[in-house]
């Protein structure tokens, strides 16, 4: 009885969100006296991290320091609408929208800025950390908390801005299926590692090494984030879970994680993976949706794994030591008849 | 932390950026690991009522008989919404974009359609007095036979109270895609590689299991405080279902222990706010872990069969998929997922021929719905296991045989949209390169710009 290795290639593409009903979101910012920003939003961060994203597309757009901007979401009362936190929409939709709203607000705070200086409006630029000058020359220049509070308490302005994205609803045409259902395509490939034992069916996924193109990696800790934990779901989909062990037949369904086995730490593999930027015309500096897709590639690249290390395909999730070893049985019953 | 390999489309990445780029922390991160974020369960009211549902039994069933006076006599139950109670009782959450017919009530009239389906509402002073009631209601079913399997379903006696066990696209029973003429493909195929793939429903386990809490306002509006994934979403379908104005409604939310797809339903809050609306009084449903699994909608099971017609040299000529979406009792988002599955395949790759059928299914179990890569994550098993069972066939390297078939820009996909933007080239010459692996130069040329000659 053997330990056997194998290794398995998988290649995906996913799409960055589904516009099937239309798919839009909106969001509005303002600057608070001394140069803050607030964001609203009615969106919600389930913990992939839209709030942090968000926040730092709004300063780039501004030209402030990202330090300087809150977001505030999710409440309808407040915040204008948003489609919700799905199909890998929040970076492009959101990021969409506050991207022009943060035009939009930039443009009132850079021709105070200008009336300030007395000088053109197109001649400044900011310096992301907090000041406005004239292009070329940092010397000539006001904070960002000085035209904030002179648009406030001299010029009655308020810097603010509206931003929308909405990508108009695609019919599908029922014959051919023509559709246009989304924004742009995220793309990965994962090589999975892994060994079986030929003698219980256990599964070790040893190593997982992928490449994701992402369009850009608006923060690449957050992006690691999505990495990582999408290939343990990925991982926990290809070998462990199920609400119906024995589907189509409905008995056995587990009511509790004792009963719905999932990867512990310990199973996790070793990762190592490489990100490609390829920009995304219609994504906010380029980007495209990463969450959903990385839960993707792993789960074929390990069935296609365990078939180069032991020779059996199972061709449907999730793959047990029980399939396994059916498998082997029948395996050996093929080459040895017989027996 | 990931490398960013910036020798790949260096030209178009260009920018110049002082914050996007940057792996500035997580604006929640310290909250959530001091404890301090507040999530829906941090916000309590006094007075609030615990909803506790009667479920059904049964995985088809007529329901003869409701008696809730046994309920009533529990100590604490203050009261048991039936049907009877929900102004707009019918509905399906799409409804919003169009989708119809309205499929699913949200407690049911005359039958029930899956075990563990929501029959009546007990509200009660404490979790304890409400299960105690849940448990007192008396109903009376009369058993019918279920249906588990998605292709035995498409031919059996439809079961809903309207409707056929399949949703109707336009006409159709399934989604379609066609493109070229697949069985001119197969004629000219070298190779016939044909492959049936499964999978089984799976559970979003969430770390903070699905839930809310409805408040009535002094001012007659209600205040849901939810961990939804969409709060315009469920604020609209509450809106419609309850028969109230838009603006009567205020949803806050937009932290959320986990979602994976498990909360875009809208399940919870329309029957909560109800409760509040009657009583007067806070009230408060959260799934519990065991009606997490069970009862909450799973990710679908799907079942594919794919048939490819195959040249000797690698190339794909002809792809044939059949998919099943098992949507359960109730469509929910299946409908889309199923059309989004369709519009992914035939995969990354430039197919000249492609023929999907794509059904979704109803069966007498738990409404699957939504969940991360919903209509893709199950494809892409079907499909990935696919390629690699063609480039054995063939005695092809995967990555080479993928590489033969890889999208380019230009191309026009399955569904007739121009492929742009493409990197599925760049991303396995990159994993060749990480894992050592050397590809011939014929192959490591290749770029997604274009198709070599």
């Amino acid at each position: 009885m053997a330990w056997l290795s194998g290794r398995g290639v998988a290649a995906v593409n996913y799409p960055t969100g589904m516009n099937l009903g239309g798919d839009p979101s909106q969001a509005l910012i303002h600057a608070t006296t001394t140069g803050g920003f607030v964001i609203t939003l009615s969106s919600v961060d389930l913990g992939q991290g839209i709030k942090t994203v968000g926040a730092q597309i709004a300063a780039e757009t501004l030209g402030v320091p990202y330090e300087n901007v809150v977001i505030d979401t999710a409440d309808t009362d407040t915040g204008p609408h948003c489609m919700g936190t799905f199909a890998s929409r929040g970076t492009h939709r959101i990021g969409n929208a506050i991207m022009m709203a943060a035009r939009e607000a930039r443009e009132v705070m850079m021709s105070v800025a200008a009336t300030e200086l007395e000088v053109d409006a197109g001649d400044l630029v900011t310096d992301g950390k907090g000041k406005i000058h004239v292009n070329g020359a940092p010397d000539k220049g006001i904070s960002v908390v000085d035209v904030a509070l002179a648009a406030h308490f001299k010029h009655g302005k308020t810097i603010s801005g509206r931003g929308m994205f909405m990508k108009p609803k695609s019919e599908v045409v029922p014959e051919t299926g023509e559709m246009d259902p989304d924004s742009c395509q995220a793309h990965a490939c994962t090589v999975a590692e892994v060994e079986v034992d030929d003698e219980t069916g256990e599964v070790r996924v040893k190593k997982l090494t992928n490449a994701y193109e992402i369009g850009r990696a608006m923060n690449p800790a957050l992006a690691h984030q999505q990495i990582v934990g999408g290939a343990w779901m990925g991982i926990s989909h290809a070998l462990y879970e199920t609400t119906e062990p024995y589907y189509p037949d409905r008995g056995h369904g587990p009511t509790d994680f004792s009963q719905y086995l999932m990867p512990g730490p310990g199973d996790l593999a070793e990762m190592e993976s490489v990100i490609i930027e390829r920009p995304a015309s219609n994504g906010p500096y380029g980007a495209k949706g990463i969450g959903e897709m990385t839960a993707n590639s792993p789960i074929p690249a390990i069935a296609n794994a365990i078939f180069d290390a032991c020779g059996v395909r199972v061709q449907s999730l999730p793959i047990t030591p029980e399939k396994i070893l059916r498998g082997l049985d029948s395996l050996r019953e093929q080459s040895n008849p017989t027996h | 932390m990931e490398k960013i390999d910036t020798s790949f489309f260096s030209k178009e990445r260009e920018a110049d950026l002082f914050v996007v780029g940057e792996s500035v922390q997580r604006a929640d991160a310290r909250g959530h690991v001091t404890g301090q974020t507040q999530f829906y369960e941090d916000v309590t009211f006094p007075n609030t009522l615990h909803l506790k549902m009667v479920r059904s039994p049964h995985h088809h069933a007529l329901i003869k008989n409701i008696d809730v006076e046994p309920a009533m006599k529990v100590p604490g139950v203050v009261r048991v919404l039936t049907h009877k109670d929900v102004p707009n009782n019918w509905y399906t959450i799409l409804k919003l974009i169009g989708v119809g017919p309205d499929d699913e009530p949200v407690l049911p009239e005359d039958r029930v359609l899956f075990k563990g389906e929501q029959v009546c509402a007990v509200l009660a002073e404490t979790e304890q007095a409400a299960l105690e009631g849940a448990r007192r209601v008396v109903v009376d079913y009369e058993e019918l036979p279920p249906v588990f399997d998605v292709e035995e379903a498409m031919t059996s006696k439809p079961f809903k109270q309207a409707g056929t066990n399949y949703f109707v696209y336009e006409g159709h029973n399934c989604r379609r895609i066609r493109f070229g003429d697949v069985d001119k493909g197969f004629a000219e195929a070298d190779h016939i590689i044909e492959h049936r793939y499964e999978s089984s429903p799976i559970e979003h386990a969430p770390t903070e299991t699905t839930g809310c809490t409805a408040k009535p306002e002094g001012s007659g509006r209600v205040t849901v405080y939810s961990n939804t994934q969409a709060l315009y979403f469920t604020l609209d379908n509450m809106a419609l279902i309850l028969g109230v104005p838009f603006n009567k409604l205020r949803l806050v939310g937009g932290t959320v222990g986990g979602g994976f797809g498990g909360k875009v339903d809208v399940i919870v809050e329309p029957i909560a706010a109800l409760g509040a609306m009657l009583t007067n009084r806070p009230v408060k449903y959260a799934y519990s872990r065991a009606e997490e699994m069970q009862v909450s909608s799973p990710r679908a099971a799907e079942r594919l069969y794919i048939k490819d017609g195959v040249m000797k040299d690698g190339r794909i000529v002809a792809r044939k998929i059949t998919l099943y979406v098992d949507a359960g009792a109730y469509c929910r988002h299946s409908t889309y997922g199923t059309t989004k599955a369709a519009a992914h395949m035939p995969g990354p790759y430039s197919i000249p021929n492609v023929h999907v059928d794509a059904y979704c299914v109803y069966t007498n179990r738990t409404p699957s719905s939504a969940m991360r890569g919903f209509g893709v994550t199950i494809g892409d098993f079907a499909l990935e296991s696919q390629m690699d069972q063609v480039a054995r066939h063939l005695g092809m390297d995967p990555m080479e045989l993928r590489l033969i078939n890889a999208y380019r820009d230009g191309d026009t996909k399955a569904h007739r949209k121009t492929v742009d933007g493409a990197a599925l080239v760049e991303v396995i010459q990159a994993a060749a390169r990480q894992t050592g692996k050397e590809l011939a130069p014929r192959f490591a040329a290749m770029s997604s710009y274009q198709r070599e000659a």
